[in-house]
């Protein structure tokens, strides 16, 4: 099963971290990702520019509505994704702990919907 | 009350579930998909249910209920009625199983049924009754009423779990050595669930509810069978089996509640007795405790009464001692204040107890105020053990427990 991995977290607290501190981050995320990548299970995965840089968009009486920063403020923001392959959600929590996020904010896992599974079968 | 034709009938229906749960479990584990199983057994079980009791149970029940449910399935295509997911299973049991399938080597699958039924991403509440209904085929009223729910909710909770189970990609296995404690503790933590449901019915007036206790041994059994290694498993069983040992005991002849302590050990159950007995003693062996185990080695304790003729308390005291550190809850505590009163006297129970009086848990918890007001009776104090009588009897939903506690507050007065 594809699953993605959402990762949450402050942003703030994020940016108010000392340079040695975000370095750290940094490298253990690279060690992350390897780590998915060597076991095969990586498919994708981004971190996303802070909300700050959103722009959310939107149709209101035929009129589109271009709107700076997020459609909702939320004390943790999505701040990147990784998407895997996984056999099961067991195999999937496994990953998602070793996520450096899952210790300093929360990690979302979400299971992709197969195209196969919602278009019924002739 | 068990006539012969009831034993027969309850014979019939213990092996239409068996085979049921074992073809649900084996299907399940191929698809994830516990609904759909359900779904393509449906008929062949109510079909089972009604005709085992009169006809006897076949010789292969496995391949009886394939039988029934593959012709069944070719009146429901005739009908255009069937649903994708229902005609998928069939022609897995048709492809996969039939050919091959004696009921000697269909592998059961139940115990990871379970394990997928109480995994952590499974909401607790709906564990048990979700294991109930894959593993037994219970239907949702049924376990609606059992564990005191609008049958719509558990309807409506049941088929969320089963969707959840399928969509999330909860899978079918039984837990490699590392996690197996944390996750088994969910498994028995349901099956106990169940147990203690159909315990509160100590009479047995509640076919439904004495059912359940039933299953809960059942089930209990199954795990002990298939994990023979896990010393909890086994204490869970044995904890299961001291208590259903006392269930004649724990009324009199005109259905009054009769305490532990004043129970006619004639009464127990003393094969089961012997049986929980020797299970502790495996599980013991094994060196883990755990507080299956340490509970089950309270019950022991009382039951050794039937040998001594006394209760040793003090032992009582040193295991809910334990308890407290493995599984602190209000429930132990409760019970080592009793134990201390009954080694060291009623003010150093009653000391224990007033430890626990910050905890707003307890101002509805019957069984607290059921030992404070025995407590403060044993010393005299008649207006606070009044008082406490009171909470207590308005907390409790047995009758005859609450007949019990007044008779007790009435003789304060004397």
């Amino acid at each position: 099963m594809r699953y993605m991995i959402m990762i949450n977290s402050d942003e703030a607290a994020l940016a108010a971290l000392p340079i040695e501190k975000t370095r750290q981050m940094s490298a253990a995320y690279s060690a992350y990702t390897e780590a998915l990548k060597k076991s095969g299970v990586w498919l994708a995965g981004e971190r996303l520019r802070p909300t700050q840089a959103t722009t959310s968009v939107r149709i209101a009486d035929g009129k589109t509505n271009v709107i700076d920063g997020p459609y909702a403020d939320t004390k943790e923001q999505l701040a990147g994704f990784y998407m895997i392959e996984a056999a099961d959600i067991d195999t999937a929590i496994e990953w998602a702990a070793r996520c450096p996020a899952a210790s300093t904010g929360t990690v979302e896992l979400r299971p992709i919907w197969e195209m196969a599974d919602y278009l019924p079968k002739d | 009350m068990d006539s012969r034709p009831e034993i027969a009938r309850a014979a019939a229906e213990a092996a239409a579930r068996q085979s049921y749960g074992k073809l649900v479990a084996w299907l399940a584990a191929r698809t994830r998909d516990v609904a759909a199983a359900e779904d393509a057994l449906a008929d062949a079980f109510a079909a089972a249910l009604e005709r085992w009791p009169k006809s006897g149970v076949p010789d292969k029940p496995e391949a009886w209920l394939l039988a029934v449910a593959r012709r069944r399935r070719v009146d429901v295509v005739r009908r255009r009625l069937t649903r994708e997911a229902a005609r998928d299973h069939l022609q897995l049991i048709a492809e996969e199983t039939e050919a091959r399938m004696t009921d000697e080597d269909l592998p059961d699958e139940r115990l990871r049924l379970m394990f997928a039924c109480a995994h952590p991403a499974i909401e607790p509440g709906v564990r048990a009754p979700l294991i109930l209904q894959a593993v037994l085929g219970f239907d949702a009223a049924t376990i609606a009423s059992a564990f005191l729910v609008p049958p719509a909710t558990m309807g409506q909770r049941l088929v969320r779990a089963k969707t959840r189970i399928r969509e999330t990609g909860i899978p079918f296995r039984v837990p490699e050595q590392a996690e197996l404690g944390e996750r088994l503790d969910a498994v028995l933590a349901a099956i106990y669930a169940t147990f203690a449901e159909g315990w509160l019915d100590p009479a047995g007036t509640e076919t439904r509810r004495r059912n359940l206790a039933t299953e809960g041994i059942w089930l209990g059994r199954l795990v002990a069978s298939l994990l023979p290694d896990e010393p909890e498993a086994l204490g869970l069983l044995s904890l299961m089996l001291f208590a259903e040992a006392r269930r004649a005991a724990r009324r009199d002849a005109s259905g009054d509640y009769v305490p532990l302590a004043d129970q006619d050990h004639a009464l127990w159950d003393h094969a089961l007795v012997e049986e929980a007995e020797a299970l502790l003693r495996r599980a013991a062996s094994l060196g883990a405790i755990g507080r299956y185990q340490l509970e089950a080695a309270v019950q022991s304790a009382h039951a050794a009464r039937r040998l001594s003729g006394r209760t040793d308390w003090e032992a009582v005291r040193e295991l809910y001692d334990a308890l407290l550190a493995v599984a602190a809850s209000p429930v132990v505590a409760i019970n080592r204040a009793v134990a201390i009163a009954e080694v060291e006297g009623a003010v150093a129970g009653l000391a224990a107890l007033y430890v626990l009086g910050d905890d707003k848990r307890l101002d509805d918890y019957q069984p607290y105020w059921a030992a404070r007001a025995g407590l403060l009776a044993r010393l005299g104090q008649v207006p606070q053990a009044t008082e406490a009588y009171d909470r207590a009897i308005g907390l409790e939903r047995d009758p005859a427990v609450r007949r019990f506690l007044q008779g007790k507050q009435a003789a304060l007065r004397h």
